[in-house]
Parts: structure tokens; C-alpha cells; sequence
């Protein structure tokens, strides 16, 4: 597969109805908030491990699709990686340099390993085998509008231990979020997709990774999240064609009726993509 | 300064981690001379030039926010690749995010809303070849950055925070500072400089002063870069 050769960059827009997107663990698991705004946060790690769960999902029984930072959740199907022994021999058989050495071992990372081909790895133990770049930057999603966390309190009717058994019941508690639309920028860089081997296909994985983040990460606490918007810029050049920063202030995102009670949901908002100022050589792709 | 170049960088949250601090990141109050240079590398570098950073311009007050997220503790060994490798199997190969040996829980205090112009120059190296001239690299990043092009997303310290930014052209006048004029001088203390990366990456420090709102940053070999 060819490696890819433009630079991108990309804004998903997600909402949360009644759950908590990424909770803070210096909060006691509250949903993560800038405490001078009150905007909701979700952190880069989050997004990125919900996208390497999906790709062990869908891409398990691939060769070179093998996810190295994995959940618990997934030991038990170890057992699937098929393997190109192909690759292998030149390096075992050979006696390289130490800096060839450190590289086949990279490289070899890389081959195999789609979460280190895409965010990086870093390999410096006893053998400074470097670090990896990975061709993906993420930032934090930041929510659209204030978000107000509420602590539900619920009640359980069972107790762990027999002494509680008169008690007949405990209390637990939840925070939810009522709805919050977040925001999250990302960057694919060309440069570095060479020097990790990001592919075309890799690629086209990452975004239906994105468009389908959270349909395969429900949970108790996590309420609907949903993907609304996958915006992408496409630039013409490898090394890109306009400053990201402009590019990402194409896209507006407004409440259609501002002075109405607080949001609550995706129709709540209306998504503006100013297609006038779009500057030449690159392209928008909605995917969703 | 013939060569010098001038490039406003902005972003919503930075972290220049202090060595002192890093296993639960403290960032330093503003950006390091070798942050500011792994910008201008992101944006244009070769192994013919190498950029130096002249002066750092703080436009906005120094402000902190605390976040703690899961990270994992240990790093990929050699070894187990070796082994994976001579076995044909990825089998044994993986790390266990959020088995308790391997999670941390690591707070980063990180800086909020931050915008620097840094000041810089770049000089020739031993690398530099007959085609390699000053003019053609200063033309090349110029171009980059007006264009907003670069080899990478330049981050501001780690690579979850981005950094955005513009060439301040020559004529050009700068962007206005936000400091209060009680936050216009200040001593910072010491400060990394950068990683002597010739010498056993031995980190170098110099006294970071901020004066009028700048600060001059001292020859990376002076007197007063203390190693």
C-alpha cells in the first residue's frame, strides 16, 4: 500500500447525552472540566484509546494490524496475530551496524503495530532503540458551551459482605454530564507518515475509527456519546498548504436559538463550514 | 541580525516540563530556548543548519491548571522485540495499559493560554555542503511559515497541546504583549537551555530573566550556561 502524501488535519465533533465522557481522577471520576470556564475536557489519551480498541475490534485478524497498548478486555484473543515470516529472515540472518540494528527493530514495530505506526512509541530501555513519531497529534476535546456535571445518586440492593446484610441495600453514585458537545482537533502529518509507514488503508482505518469511535464503547457510565461530525482538510502539498489554525476557524459551530435553555441536544447546534475562505489547494471531506 | 527570523506561536495549554519535576510534570513558567527550537525544527530544519534562539518574547500572563490522567509506567524493551522477532510472532508482544503494576496516575500542572514571539537565527553546521548557503534555508522557512507548512504539528512541550503560528514579517510590527507592567520583569530562576547533544546529552542551564516583557537568551556555550 502507498504511504500517504498530503497532510491533513481534522475536527470531530461528539456529544455526550447523559454520561461522562472521560472522568478526571483528581475529581473523583467527575467529568474532566477547565476550571475557568466550565467547558468540558476530554483528553487526547482517551480519543486514542477508544481508537485503538476499535481497530483490535474490526482489524484483529489482520497481519501488521496488532495493537502493542492493549486492555485487559482483550488478553484473551492473543491468540489471532497470523504472522509474515517473509519480513523477518534478512534481519535474523544478518549482522548489522547497531544503528541498522536499532532501526530493523523499529521498523519492525512499526510492520506490525498499527497503534505505533499512528501515534508513536517510545523504545529507549536498555537498547536506545528511539522513539517513534507517530504521524497523528491529537489535542483536547473541549465541549462547545459550559457543561454541568450532575451527581445522580443511585442505590443498590444488594451488600459484598454478609456483616452488612441487615443494611439490605447500598449507595453509589454517578456523575453525568445532562449533554455536552465536544470538539476535537487533529493532525496527520505526511513527514512523519514516511518514516512510520502510514498507508492510504491506514489511514481510511483511522477515520472510520473516528466516525464509529463510540458505537463499540458503550458503557454504564459513558451514557450516548455519539460521533455528529468528522470534518477533514486535505492539502494538496505534503507539507500542507495553509496554516491549521485558519483552517480550523472555518468551522463554526452556534446554537440555533442562543438565548433558549441550555442544549441538550445535537439539533440544538448548527454547524457552519465557511467554504468561501477555504484557501486554495486544500479540500474539505465531511465524512460524516 | 541578518538571518534572524520572528515567529508569533500560540496555544490553548503548553507544558515545559522542569527536569526537577517530571514524573508529575510542573512545566516551567514560560517556553525553553530547546522548546522554542523544536518549533522552528518542526516548521524547517536539515542536518546543515542548526537554529539558535536570540530571544523570547512573553505576551501573555503566566497562568496554571492541574490534570491528572492514567499513563503507563514502563517502556517497549529491546529485548522483547528481539525475542518477538526471532519467534515470527507478535504474540507476547504487548503492554497491559490498565493492569495496576503498569497504570500511573501522574498529575501535569501545564500552563493555559499561552503566545510567545520567538526570536532566532540559525547557523551553518560541519554537515553544510557547497549548496547549502544561509539565504536558501532562511527563504525555505520563510516560505513554510507564512504558508503555514511545516514537517510536523510544532506542540507547545508535549504533542497533545499544539502549537499555531505565523512569520512576523521583517516590517511588521509585533503583537501586543498582555503582560500587566507589575508582570513585565521578573527572574524565573534557573532554566533548561537545551541538551548538549554532543556531549552525552548533558542538559545546560542558564538564569532566565524577564525583562521589558523579554528574555535574552544567553550563547548555548557562554559563561553563563552552566552545564
Amino acid at each position: 500500500m502507498t504511504i500517504i502524501n498530503n497532510r491533513y488535519e481534522f475536527v470531530l465533533l461528539f456529544d455526550v447525552k447523559n454520561g461522562n465522557p472521560n472522568g478526571d481522577p483528581d475529581a473523583g471520576n467527575m467529568p474532566r472540566l477547565d476550571p475557568e470556564t466550565n467547558q468540558g475536557l476530554v483528553t487526547d489519551v482517551c480519543l486514542k484509546r477508544k481508537i485503538r480498541n476499535f481497530v483490535e475490534l474490526t482489524q484483529a485478524d489482520k497481519p501488521g494490524y496488532a495493537i502493542y497498548m492493549q486492555e485487559k478486555a482483550v488478553l484473551n484473543n492473543l491468540n489471532k496475530k497470523a504472522y509474515e515470516a517473509q519480513d523477518l529472515k534478512p534481519v535474523a540472518k544478518k549482522l548489522p551496524l547497531d544503528a541498522d540494528k536499532a532501526k530493523a527493530l523499529t521498523q519492525f514495530m512499526c510492520n506490525h503495530f498499527f497503534d505505533i505506526r499512528t501515534f508513536g512509541a517510545v523504545m529507549t530501555t536498555e537498547i536506545n532503540t528511539g522513539t517513534v513519531r507517530g504521524p497523528i497529534q491529537m489535542a483536547f476535546a473541549r465541549s462547545i458551551d459550559p457543561v454541568f456535571p450532575q451527581e445522580i445518586s443511585i442505590t443498590r440492593m444488594t451488600v459484598t459482605n454478609e456483616k452488612d446484610a441487615e443494611k439490605e441495600r447500598t449507595m453509589g453514585r454517578k456523575h453525568i454530564i445532562p449533554y455536552g458537545l465536544y470538539r476535537a482537533h487533529g493532525f496527520v502529518s505526511a513527514a512523519l507518515a514516511e518514516k512510520t509507514g502510514f498507508t492510504e488503508q491506514d489511514l481510511q482505518i483511522l477515520w472510520d475509527s473516528l466516525a464509529q469511535i463510540f458505537e463499540h464503547d458503550h458503557s454504564a457510565a459513558r451514557g450516548e456519546m455519539a460521533t455528529q461530525k468528522l470534518i477533514v482538510f486535505k492539502h494538496a502539498d505534503k507539507l500542507g498548504n495553509a496554516p491549521s489554525h485558519k483552517l480550523f476557524d472555518l468551522i463554526k459551530i452556534d446554537r440555533v436559538n442562543p438565548d433558549d435553555i441550555p442544549p441538550r441536544s445535537f439539533s440544538d447546534y448548527v454547524v457552519n463550514i465557511n467554504r468561501a475562505d477555504l484557501p486554495q489547494a486544500v479540500e474539505i471531506i465531511e465524512i460524516i | 541580525m541578518a538571518y534572524g527570523i520572528k515567529l508569533h506561536i500560540w496555544g490553548d495549554y503548553a507544558c515545559f516540563t522542569r527536569p526537577e519535576m517530571k514524573v508529575e510534570r510542573v512545566s516551567y513558567d514560560v517556553i525553553t530556548p530547546s522548546a522554542a527550537r523544536g518549533i522552528l525544527d518542526a516548521i524547517h530544519w536539515k542536518p546543515a543548519i542548526r537554529w539558535v534562539i536570540d530571544k523570547i518574547h512573553v505576551l501573555r500572563p503566566v497562568r496554571f491548571e492541574s490534570i491528572r490522567r492514567n499513563e503507563v509506567g514502563s517502556k517497549i524493551s529491546a529485548n522483547k522485540i528481539k525475542t518477538a522477532m526471532r519467534n515470527q510472532s507478535t504474540q507476547d508482544l504487548y503492554l497491559v495499559a490498565d493492569d495496576s503494576k503498569e497504570r500511573q496516575q501522574r498529575a501535569s500542572t501545564v500552563l493555559r493560554n499561552v503566545a510567545y514571539i520567538i526570536e532566532a537565527h540559525f547557523e551553518l553546521t560541519d554537515l553544510a555542503s557547497e549548496e547549502d548557503n544561509k539565504g536558501k534555508h532562511l527563504d525555505i522557512f520563510n516560505r513554510r511559515a507564512r504558508k503555514g507548512q511545516c514537517f510536523q504539528q510544532p506542540c507547545m512541550g508535549v504533542r497533545e497541546f499544539p502549537a499555531y503560528f505565523s512569520l512576523i514579517e521583517p516590517e511588521e510590527s509585533l503583537p501586543e504583549s498582555e503582560l500587566t507592567p507589575e508582570q513585565l520583569n521578573r527572574d524565573l530562576g534557573w532554566m533548561l537551555h537545551d541538551i548538549d547533544f554532543a556531549n552525552e546529552m548533558m542538559p545546560r542551564f542558564f538564569k532566565a530573566e524577564l525583562k521589558s516583557g523579554v528574555i535574552t537568551v544567553p550563547d548555548f556555550y557562554s559563561d553563563e550556561v552552566k552545564a
